[in-house]
């Protein structure tokens, strides 16, 4: 039940006016997150200045049974900070201050409002950086990092934001502050930190976070290399991987992203090349250079059909300009897209990138496939029209399938953004009741009146029932014929 | 053995209200709190289910010889870069994951949880669980299977373990400088790990700091320290081996072992006893006759935790106490995975 106006103006005994939005207008922009296919109007919009006002706003909250959504800067890609209709939206956009750097550590202690990249920026005159960089990353907060272990292209080899955080202060909703991780490498007791990231802002709001900083590799280059098939490039990330290589980065992509991402950045990449590899390797020059050499010589076994290394720094910065620019590259190509995020063991990759070809095609909307290749880590972005009757409807179908084919080759619904608010459905077929019943039980620890974030992230039983999804955990359905192991 | 049976087992438990103790290789029976329960043995649970170096991810049965996952890896080339202690050649997987254990090269490649990818388990009600899975990136549902990793088998009874692996190093060298002053050292782990060596493990046992370099090509960085003392590779390498599995002598002793994690640039602990130091300062072990309450109090107070390792008293407290409102979270989360408290009770703390 959507709060009375009355109780909502309780919220000004204890903020500023200037941190509560009540009026239809005011609350506009926080509809959505980044998936603006979803939309809901919060009953309210609070932008508090400190924690203590984030306690009371939680504890407001507990007393009127309010739900509440937490939302760092709305990118999102899975509509997990998309606000509930009866509910408070909590934006953290106020806690942007750098708390304290230790740079002997080399940590750095923010609050969760911070973006992603203003904490690189704030350290690089010390020659360090923090590693994960979400393409998001000039406008995404460490808090919504943290929340949805967000990855980036680097990743592969430097780990995803639970690899590279130490410890957050966390508010439950039960109103207590929680101090998970320390400046020590483990804490005692369970590992609760790997347990609230990727927790999707269900079980606690992160109000301080500890990341890891890292050295500034000495060298960096970036080589780009096309192919007349996107099965060649897969073969060659698979054989510089079997040869014993851990590149910075590994990105692929296909035609149809290609052509988007050149017309969009002109960064140069070929046209006509029906997939090209973006491939970084970084340590100390000698180290670079030798890779560099071994790289070279197995993309050209694997029938690279141009092959280019990045001149200079600049150059490095504009092959990866091409790629971390493709979703609104594609975005151009169409009225709308749908971003979509599985990942699969990359030996399915021929598999799993036919089996969306023949969806696309069967569903009659295009879709271009921009890939973290290293990881197995699959972005198909359908392209469709939100003004064309059913058409969202059929785009939101095709992206569903393509999730299940992922499932059904040993693969996952979500590598990075998350199953928020849109891959409920999904959830159903990658996990077992028990299994869906287990999550909500650790929900029920940390926000016993299921008020923050509700209905998100996990499906309720019901909703998997009435879908009657089958739950094709590895693949006994389809493909019985592809080795699962 | 087989899954069934040990469900089996976990429903004869709950009719008979009786705890189950899980016991893998029993190469680490000294870990933890001594408890009493049923024995529930599932090292004979074991196998290599999957394993292809080019999807840089093998997945085992939990009773899997550590040592066979090891050469198995070894044998592409590849590692658990976490460099997990071989305690005996009964090790499991499962029970290193269960301890949540990594070696020497903790700080530089990460801990066995960064490089838990999925586990299969059974709960406390005997239900079989899968989290997580087999690729490198998975943010469906939370992250249960990393909440496994150190929890002792508190949570659930691992049955097969996905884990991420890397290739081993190309070049690998030790280098070994002659100091016995406990803050020398931690200032000069400090000063190289600050000039962007490619250091993969630290040590400083008494006598000497020892460092590991590794990487694709160590030519330039030989001739950036030419002034230190290189081991040759063979000793070089023993020796990370002796301190991994703890057999250097440090470790031979019927004194308390008690493993201090702190912040790295901690100076010197005021502890009187004798102190290894691992993990670029972030790991002191401490030899010592002092009271836990002595120990944790100074650890405490430098951001740290102690636990008391090998030794002393097991009925006490070996684990740091938590916080309380942490500790009413662990007990929820304990009640949630194991409502009749069976799976290892009593091991990590004395009230769950
Ligand atoms: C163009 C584009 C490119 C992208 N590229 C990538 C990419 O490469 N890799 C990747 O992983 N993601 C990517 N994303 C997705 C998105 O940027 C990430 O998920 C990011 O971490 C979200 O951060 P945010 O601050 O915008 O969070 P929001 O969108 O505001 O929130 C995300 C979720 O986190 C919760 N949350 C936010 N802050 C807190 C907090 N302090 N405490 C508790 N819960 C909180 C919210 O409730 C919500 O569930 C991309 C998105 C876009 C639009």
């Amino acid at each position: 039940m959507r709060p009375d106006q009355h109780i909502l103006q309780r919220l000004l005994d204890f903020l500023p006016s200037d941190c509560v939005l009540l009026s239809e207008e005011s609350i506009r922009p926080y509809e959505c997150d980044g998936l603006s296919a979803y939309t809901a109007k919060p009953a309210a919009v609070v932008l508090p200045n400190t924690q203590a006002q984030v306690q009371q706003v939680v504890s407001f909250c507990r007393h009127n049974k309010i739900p509440l959504v937490v939302r760092g800067a709305g990118t999102g890609l899975s509509g997990g900070a998309l606000p509930h209709p009866d509910g408070i939206l909590l934006s953290l956009a106020k806690f942007k201050r750098i708390l304290s750097l230790d740079i002997d550590n080399r940590t750095a202690r923010v609050e969760p409002g911070v973006r992603n990249l203003a904490i690189s920026q704030a350290v690089a005159a010390h020659g360090l950086y923090y590693a994960p960089d979400p393409s998001s990353q000039i406008a995404c907060t460490i808090g919504g990092n943290v929340a949805e272990n967000s990855g980036g292209v680097h990743c592969l080899k430097y780990g995803l934001t639970v690899h590279n955080i130490l410890a957050i202060k966390v508010l439950t909703m039960e109103g207590e502050f929680l101090t998970i991780g320390s400046e020590a490498l483990d804490s005692p007791g369970y590992d609760l930190l790997a347990l609230l990231t990727g927790s999707e802002g269900l079980l606690g709001i992160i109000l301080e976070v500890t990341v890891k900083l890292l050295p500034k590799p000495e060298q960096a280059q970036v080589l780009l290399a096309a192919f007349d098939s996107i099965l060649k490039a897969g073969q060659a990330v698979a054989n510089i991987i079997a040869a014993g290589i851990i590149p910075a980065g590994l990105e692929m992509m296909d035609n149809l992203a290609i052509r988007a991402a050149e017309d969009f950045a002109k960064v140069g990449y070929p046209k006509d090349a029906e997939a090209i590899l973006l491939c970084e390797l970084d340590g100390n020059s000698e180290e670079v250079q030798q890779q560099l050499v071994h790289v070279q010589a197995i993309l050209r076994l694997n029938g690279a059909i141009s092959l280019r290394q990045s001149e200079n720094e600049q150059q490095r910065l504009q092959f990866w300009a091409g790629r971390k620019n493709a979703f609104p590259a594609v975005g151009r190509l169409s009225p709308d897209y749908y971003c979509m995020d599985g990942t699969i063991p990359r030996k399915h990759l021929a598999t799993v990138l036919e089996g969306i070809h023949e969806l696309s095609v069967q569903y009659g909307l295009p879709v271009a496939n921009v890939f973290h290749a290293g990881d197995g880590n699959l972005h198909p972005l359908i392209l469709y029209d939100a003004n064309k009757q059913g058409e969202l409807h059929n785009a939101e179908r095709l992206g569903g399938k393509i999730l299940e084919l992922c499932v059904q080759v040993g693969g996952t619904i979500t590598g990075e953004h998350g199953v928020g608010m849109e891959k409920l459905d999904q959830m159903c077929v990658q996990f077992t009741s028990e299994e869906l019943t287990q999550f909500h039980a650790v929900k029920a620890v940390f926000d016993p009146e299921n008020l923050l974030n509700p209905g998100k992230a996990i499906p309720t039983l019901h909703r998997c029932a009435e879908l009657g999804a089958m739950h094709v955990h590895q693949g006994q359905t389809r493909f019985p014929e592809l080795e699962r192991f | 053995m087989n899954i069934s049976s040990f469900q089996q087992a976990i429903q004869t438990a709950i009719a008979d209200h009786t705890p189950l103790q899980l016991i893998g290789g029993n190469s680490k029976k000294f870990y933890g709190r001594e408890i009493t329960g049923l024995p529930l043995h599932l090292a004979e649970y074991r196998g290599i289910l999957s394993y292809e170096p080019s999807e840089l991810m093998i997945t085992a049965r939990a009773g899997t010889p550590l040592q066979e996952i090891i050469a198995t890896l070894a044998n592409k080339n590849q590692c658990l870069a976490f460099e997990p202690p071989l305690f005996s050649e009964t090790t499991t997987l499962g029970g290193i994951i269960a301890c949540g254990f990594s070696g020497p090269a903790r700080p530089y490649s990460g801990a066995a949880r960064d490089f838990v990818l999925g586990v299969k388990c059974l709960n406390g009600k005997g239900e079989m669980l899968n989290f997580g899975g087999q690729v490198m990136k998975n943010v469906a549902g939370y992250d249960v299977s990393r909440l496994m990793v150190g929890a002792l088998g508190t949570l659930g009874v691992l049955l097969e373990i996905s884990c991420k692996v890397l290739p081993l190093p190309c070049e690998t060298e030790t280098i070994r400088l002659p100091i016995t002053s406990e803050s020398e050292a931690l200032a000069i782990i400090l000063k190289y790990t600050h000039a962007n060596l490619p250091i993969t493990a630290s040590c400083f046992e008494g006598e000497g700091v020892y460092l590991r370099l590794a990487g694709a090509n160590l030519s330039a960085v030989r001739k950036e320290i030419t002034s230190d003392v290189y081991l040759e590779p063979q000793p070089g390498q023993q020796f990370w081996q002796q301190l991994r599995d703890q057999q250097l002598d440090f470790f031979q002793t019927n004194q308390a072992i008690w493993r201090l994690s702190v912040p790295a640039t901690t100076p010197p602990l005021k502890l009187a006893g004798k102190t290894l130091i691992e993990w670029g300062g972030a790991l002191r072990w401490l030899r010592s006759e002092l009271s836990a309450q002595e120990i944790r109090e100074v650890v405490t107070a430098v951001g740290g935790h102690a636990i008391l390792f090998r030794g002393g008293n097991r009925q006490g407290e070996i684990f740091h106490p938590l916080p309380l409102n942490l500790e009413t979270l662990h007990q929820r989360l304990k009640a949630q995975f194991d409502p009749h408290n069976i799976l290892n009770r009593n091991k990590m703390y004395a009230t769950w």
